[in-house]
This record gives structure tokens, sequence and C-alpha cells, in this order.
């Protein structure tokens, strides 16, 4: 297992990882994925149990979704320096002919990816399925899932968080990154989604709160103490508060970098902001 | 020529919970989904005999696809049952992302499909799901004729890796095709050869093409009736060979004609046979309350209306 200088380096790599996929193609979606670096890190090379190589049923594994779809920079950077894939693949993000789509599929066979995503709310409603399937499985490993918060708003989800409570599917961990942004704005001016975690709760869900979603540290202890809650009749629920933009000062603090790329000139003072750790791509 | 008699009325829903109750006994990986529609669906048998392989989800079918996607995670082949109108319209884009796009081992299998739902109406007679499914990339279509057939049918598609959609009804209907029926996925059958006319109808319009073909024999007119149970792929040798022959086509389905077998079997004839063709199917409408038979009547459906289309092909030759 890394230690934390080693997981702290491949944080910021990823962070420029991502910020030179968007970058070429001149499209994608930093903030988000900047927000939840320190997720994707921490689960891949910390907290899951995972089998070498990849295959689509992950028996005697643990398993990830990505709802979000959309912030696929993080998920590819991840998956790719996990050893999914090779790292130069990241060159292909959004290209013709890639298997880095501008939303994860496993159409395109891309390892390390076993739904697709991208129209939201649908990811927590395939988790639980997966989760099921592990119990009539006899496997007892966990599946994992990462939600925008304003993916919230979409009604799958309220079907999905009854269902997991009134099934007692607590083989499942769903964080919610609670980054309070979403392309038109603010989610609370948008379409408030209120106290999240006090949701969860009434829905029979056992939640916890991860106050910085982008200190590492607290992010390892929060998916730690997840896990020890799994097991015990209810599905585990993470209110993990992010930036969205973290590790870039201009993306931070504003929606404005959902969806949208830095120029050559942004780009060259977002990487100065994260300098080279493990090589780039 | 096999001689089709009708062996006793039964609906095909119960040849879908039959299916399954077989399935359940040979197929570990088998898994049933429902949206508090157990007993319409017929699968109370399969939940008694495997109630840890059984996920009631409630009235949230949105919901259902998409733990059905997950389930084939891990291997398992779940079989997600609705009304056909909540099985597609209401979740399209659950199947097609996380089901379809996603290459996911699911069988959505839709019950009360078309107009013979009957009394409950439009907001549940859905007219347009073939066209729904068959749009979707991989997505095998399958609306079989009968209880035997949807029974095979059934324990066929359990064998078949891939997404497909399942379409059967409500009303009891003629059970004609033989018990021990081995189902081919995309194998039209040829019930009746003939000549002058090709007949080619899908669910319950099949055994009334039959019945159209009798009365057509006694006007000296020979019809040509062949069972299209799979949709997509379509079976276009079979539709081709006979046109081929007769030189013309009525399709008879419980669909509009937007988007159904007659528009599919259209494009097979524009690209390789053109030939006249003429549709018993809904014409671009929603579906109204009254019983089976006198929807059929009203709007077209049944063995009158495909004699008189017959009638009308055979002048276009």
């Amino acid at each position: 297992m890394p230690n934390t200088q080693e997981l702290q380096d491949l944080v910021v790599q990823v962070r420029r990882d991502i910020l030179r996929m968007v970058h070429k193609v001149n499209s994608g979606h930093p903030g988000g994925s900047l927000g939840c670096t320190e997720f994707l890190v921490a689960l891949y090379n910390e907290i899951m149990d995972l089998n070498d190589g990849f295959d689509m049923d992950g028996i005697g594994e643990d398993l990830f979704f990505l709802s979000n779809g959309h912030i696929s920079p993080v998920f590819y950077s991840v998956l790719a320096r996990r050893g999914y894939f090779p790292v130069e693949e990241l060159n292909t993000f959004r290209l013709i002919d890639s298997r880095l789509q501008g939303h994860p599929t496993t159409h395109e066979g891309l390892p390390g990816v076993r739904v697709a995503s991208g129209s939201l709310g649908q990811g927590m409603s395939v988790a639980i399925g997966a989760a099921l399937a592990k119990k009539l499985n006899g496997d007892d490993h966990l599946v994992f899932s990462l939600h925008g918060d304003g993916e919230l708003q979409e009604g799958q989800n309220w079907e999905a968080i009854m269902y997991a409570s009134g099934n007692k599917v607590d083989n499942l961990i769903a964080t919610i990154d609670r980054n309070g942004k979403q392309i038109d704005g603010e989610t609370e001016d948008v379409l408030p989604l209120g106290d999240v975690a006090e949701k969860f709760r009434v829905f029979g869900w056992d939640v916890l709160e991860i106050e910085n979603g982008n200190d590492l540290d607290a992010v390892i202890a929060g998916l730690n103490e997840a896990k020890g809650r799994t097991g015990k009749g209810k599905p585990v629920c993470i209110v993990m508060t992010t930036e969205m933009g973290n590790g870039v000062d201009f993306m931070m603090h504003t929606h404005a970098w959902h969806g949208k790329a830095p120029n050559d000139e942004q780009l060259a003072n977002a990487l100065e902001q994260n300098p080279e750790t493990l090589g780039d791509y | 020529m096999t001689k089709y008699t009708d062996q006793g009325k039964q609906d095909t829903r119960s040849g879908y919970g039959a299916g399954m109750t077989e399935l359940g006994r040979t197929n570990p990986n088998v898994v049933a989904l429902c949206a508090d529609l157990v007993g319409s669906l017929k699968i109370e048998t399969f939940i008694e005999e495997n109630p840890e392989r059984f996920f009631q989800v409630g009235i949230a079918e949105a919901n259902m696809m998409g733990i059905a996607a997950g389930l084939t995670i891990g291997g398992k082949i779940p079989f997600a049952s609705t009304f056909a109108n909540f099985a597609t319209g209401r979740v399209y884009d659950q199947i097609r992302q996380s089901i379809a796009y996603s290459d996911k081992n699911v069988k959505i299998c839709a019950s009360h499909a078309g107009l013979t739902l009957g009394e409950d109406g439009a907001t549940h007679q859905i007219l347009e799901d073939i066209g729904l499914m068959k749009m979707l990339p991989g997505m095998t279509v399958i609306n079989p004729c009968d209880f035997n057939q949807t029974k095979a049918a059934t324990i066929a598609i359990a064998e078949h890796h891939g997404p497909v959609y399942l379409r059967f009804g409500r009303p009891k209907v003629a059970n004609f095709t033989p018990a021990d029926q081995k189902f081919e996925i995309g194998k039209a059958l040829m019930l009746s050869e003939g000549s002058d006319v090709t007949i080619i109808a899908t669910g319950h319009l099949v055994w009334e093409a039959l019945l159209a073909a009798e009365t057509l024999e006694n006007q000296g007119i020979s019809a040509e009736v062949i069972n299209i149970h799979t949709i997509k792929p379509l079976d276009e040798k079979a539709i081709l060979d006979s046109v081929k022959k007769t030189g013309c086509v009525v399709t008879a389905e419980e669909h509009n004609y937007f988007g159904g077998l007659g528009e599919s079997v259209s494009r097979v004839l524009a690209s390789h046979h053109p030939a006249p063709q003429e549709f018993v199917a809904t014409q671009d409408t929603f579906g109204e309350s009254g019983t089976p038979d006198q929807l059929m009547e009203k709007y077209g459906l049944n063995n009158k209306a495909i004699e008189a289309a017959v009638l009308k092909v055979l002048k276009r030759k």
C-alpha cells in the first residue's frame, strides 16, 4: 500500500492529467473532476480490494460505479495510473476511435468501466444491482458509488435510495460529492437539495460526513469508517464536501469550470500550481 | 403442412410465467424482478420456489432497470417484468444507457402490450413499444403469438447473451403452436404455404392471420402465413423468399404502423424486392377502453381486417 506522500504525488499528477486532457480537446469537465481527485485516488489505491486485471463480473473484488459520468477525466486518469490501461491512452480522450469517450462506457471495451454513465441519476440503481449480485454469489466484497449532488435532483435516485434501505443492501457505500454547484449555478439556487445527510438518514441509511473531501487523510479516514459500518443492515452514505476545481486557484469557488476547458495560458498557470510528480503521459 | 388448431385459450403472460417456472428450476443464474405486478405477470411459482432470486422493486421501474443492469455484473440473468408501457416508454433512457449501450444481459419482459389490455384504456395500452425497442442498437425484439410460443421464447432468451425485449399480452387467446417447440431467435415460421399473397403476422395477430387464410382459401385465394415472432433481428430471407413467390404482402400486428413490424418488412422489400404491401396495424392513434374483441374490431386488427387488406393488396399486384 502506498504511503501518504506517494498518494499526494498521485493526486497532483492526476490533476495534471485532468487539466491536460480537457485542454487538448477543448472540452470536458475539469471542475468536478478536480474536486473528486482525492476521493478517487484514495479509493483505488488505498481503500478498495481489487483483483489484478479486469473482468466485467468482478467476483472476489470491490467494485466502483461512477454515476456522474461527466467527471470522466479523473476516472480515466485514476484507472490508467492504477494500471487498467496504458497512461498514454489518456492522449485519446474524446477523440474519434477512442476508448475514452466523453462519458465512460463499456461499449468500447475500456477496462475498469462496468456501466455507461452520463445521463444522470442511474448509477445508484446499477450499484444496488451489483451489490445484490455479490450477496447472491456469497461474495463479501463491497460496492462503492459516486454521485454528484446536483444529480440527486433526478428522481430515480430516490427510488434507489428507498430500495437500498428497505432491502438492507448493506454492502453498498454511496458517496455524494457535495460541492454545491451545478451547470446553472449553486445547487441551492437551481433546485435546493437542503440537508442531504438528513435526507438519507430519514430514508433509512447510515450516514457519515467527510467535511473536507479535498483532504486526503480525511477522505481515507472517512472511507475506512464507512467500510466499518457495512454489513450492519443498512446501506452507507458518505456526504463529502468538496471544492469544485480544487487545486487550481482560478477554478475554485465558482461553477464556471464545471464543463469548460482552460486555454493555453490558463493551462500553463494551472500546471504551474501542480508541478509534475510521477511523470506526464 | 401442419394444420393448426386451437388447443384451448390461454394468455401469453401465463406462457411467460410457465417459462419462468421452468427457468427457476433449470438455470440458477436466472433472477426475476417485478414492479408491483407479480400477479399480472404470473410469476408466483418462480417466486415461491426461488424467493432469494426474486426482487420486488415496488412502483419504481427506472430503478428496476438499473438494478437489473447491475445484477448482470456477477453473472446473473435478470428478467425484469412489468406492463409493456412501463417497461419501455417510461424507462427508455434507463434501458438505453444502463442496458443497451452498456451491453447488459437483461431480459425486459413486457406484458399487457397493445390494445388487448382492454378496459384500462390508452394510458396502459402501448402501441409504440416495438418501435422504441427495435431502434436501440443491439436490442433483440420478440413478440410471440401464443402461450406455448411465449413459454418457449422465455426459456430461449435465457440462453441468448444480450439485451432482449420480450412482448406479450393479457387476454386469453388461441393456443395453437406445439407445446414441445424449440424457439429459435430470429427464425420466422412458415405456418401455411400459399401462392397468391404473403401474410406476415406477429403476436396475437398470427392466429387471426390463420383464420383469414382459411376464409380466403374458400374464396380461391391462396395465402402464405408467416409467423414473425422475432422482429429484430428480422428473418429477411424468409420474407423475401415468400414475397418473391407471391408478389404482395400484408403485415399484421397489434401496434402502430409507425415503427412496427410492417415498417421493418417495408425496409427489407424496398431494399431488395419492392412489392405492394398493406398494413394491418393501428393508424397513428391511441387506444381507448373496451373489451379486447371490441377494440380489435374497432381498430381493424382481426381476421376480417386481414382479409380486407389481402383483397386490397391483390388488386395492386
